[in-house]
């Protein structure tokens, strides 16, 4: 059971950051996607429809998607659309289905830090970094790595450069949440991101991979080395020794399509 | 606390509680053609369309519904496009128990709006999160592309 006490819809970012910090068991929701999948009390529910986070637009080098902006929304911008090739428009179609993307917001994916998520490996492969209301712009790796619990997701920005992406996953069908996915970016100086999650833990980047492809042009030795820098659980989806197995194909086929 | 929000393009102001869910209010306002499934945002019975989008109103709560604009099937009721989705559905002998109809046919409604000629494979993308618990989705299928062929 989900019980909320009372609902509060803020004009502005500070109203709505005074309130979380000033009401105890204060919370951003982002719309109620899956919000009763779990049982809790949220003393005030905060939502951000109206505070002018819902766009997705194009700065410079930088996409910035704002953090109240609808997966759907996001998914339908002529902006992803072009982006990487249409590639990263195609992990959002992967998310779910149509109508919950039309609901759930990409702060209220990105913020928990969803282990299931394909949208944040994903972003990880490609050069992201996330704007919080309080703490700033920091790049997505180091925000899944901090404990921040009480600030607003404002904005993501993905770098627009000329990167080669592939998104890997494999599941036990299509409307199925992830065992284990993978994703693999290069940019034209060979720098290359890997990025493995749903393990099932939040997606993380391959550094001793990413490391040796700059020396060496070896990729199944590359898939081999993410898969083994990474740590693996088992849940309802899957064992951990499948996904152990399964880790550097997933790496190696995105490897072999970015490098195509 | 109050909200409002325009239902089949009727102004309607509600008595809602923070807990409270969308498709739990639709239904106490004797929208009966919303239905309740799964609940947990899986099924898409009991979709709607919110400004226009498909949503699940078991996913949205009531009061973040304030100000907008939901549709059921129940306001579509003249609607030619509607009427031709039925058509189709029931042509190809898919309305079955009917369960999932409603939740179908708007969600079918959008995707005509949001895709241009799309091919079976983007049809089925689209219609993932419709579930039906009578049959193998084949007579909708053959419904929904006839209804495509047809209209465009």
């Amino acid at each position: 059971m989900i019980e909320i006490k009372d609902y509060f819809r803020p004009k502005t970012l500070e109203e709505a950051y005074e309130k979380l910090l000033s009401v105890e068991g204060a919370e951003i929701i982002g719309s109620g996607a899956f919000m009763r999948l779990s049982s809790r009390k949220i003393n005030l529910a905060i939502d951000l429809q109206d505070v002018g986070l819902n766009y997705v637009k194009l700065e410079n080098d930088e996409i910035k998607i704002g953090g109240a902006t609808p997966l759907g929304y996001v998914e339908r911008s002529e902006i992803i659309k072009n982006a990487f090739n249409g590639k990263l428009s195609e992990v959002f179609q992967l998310i779910w289905s149509v109508q919950l993307r039309n609901v759930a917001t990409i702060g209220g994916t990105i913020f928990p830090r969803l282990g299931f998520s394909d949208l944040i490996t994903a972003l990880l492969a490609l050069n992201t970094d996330i704007v919080l209301f309080n703490n700033g712009r920091m790049p997505l790796e180091v925000f899944l790595e901090e404990r921040i619990r009480k600030d607003i997701l404002v904005e993501i920005i993905i770098k627009n450069e000329n990167r080669k992406f592939s998104f890997q996953n494999i599941r036990n069908s299509f409307y199925d949440f992830s065992i284990l996915n993978a994703a693999v970016s290069v940019d034209k100086d060979n720098n290359y991101r890997i990025a493995i999650g749903a393990r099932p833990a939040v997606a993380k980047l391959a550094i001793n991979a990413m490391n040796y492809l700059k020396e060496n042009n070896n990729i199944e030795e590359a898939a081999k080395i993410a898969a083994q820098e990474m740590d693996y659980g088992t849940n309802i989806k899957g064992s951990k020794e499948y996904r152990e197995m399964i880790a550097p194909v997933l790496v190696k086929r995105g490897l072999e399509e970015v490098i195509k | 606390m109050k909200i409002k929000m325009t239902i089949n393009n009727v102004l309607k102001e509600v008595e809602v509680s923070p807990s409270e869910f969308l498709l739990d209010v639709l239904r106490r306002l004797d929208y009966m053609s919303v239905k309740k499934g799964c609940d947990t945002g899986t099924c898409g019975v009991c979709t709607v369309l919110m400004d226009g989008k498909p949503v699940l109103s078991c996913s949205v709560l009531a009061a973040s519904a304030d100000g907008h604009k939901i549709t059921t099937i129940e306001g579509l009721r003249d609607d030619p496009e509607f009427k031709a989705i039925s058509q189709a559905l029931l042509d190809e002998g898919a309305d079955q128990c009917g369960f999932c109809s409603p939740g179908l046919i708007l969600n079918v409604y959008a995707m005509k709006r949001d895709l241009k000629n799309p091919t079976e494979e983007e049809m089925k993308k689209y219609l993932v999160g419709n579930l039906c618990r009578c049959t193998g989705y084949m007579p909708q299928m053959r419904a929904i592309k006839k209804y495509f062929e047809v209209r465009s």
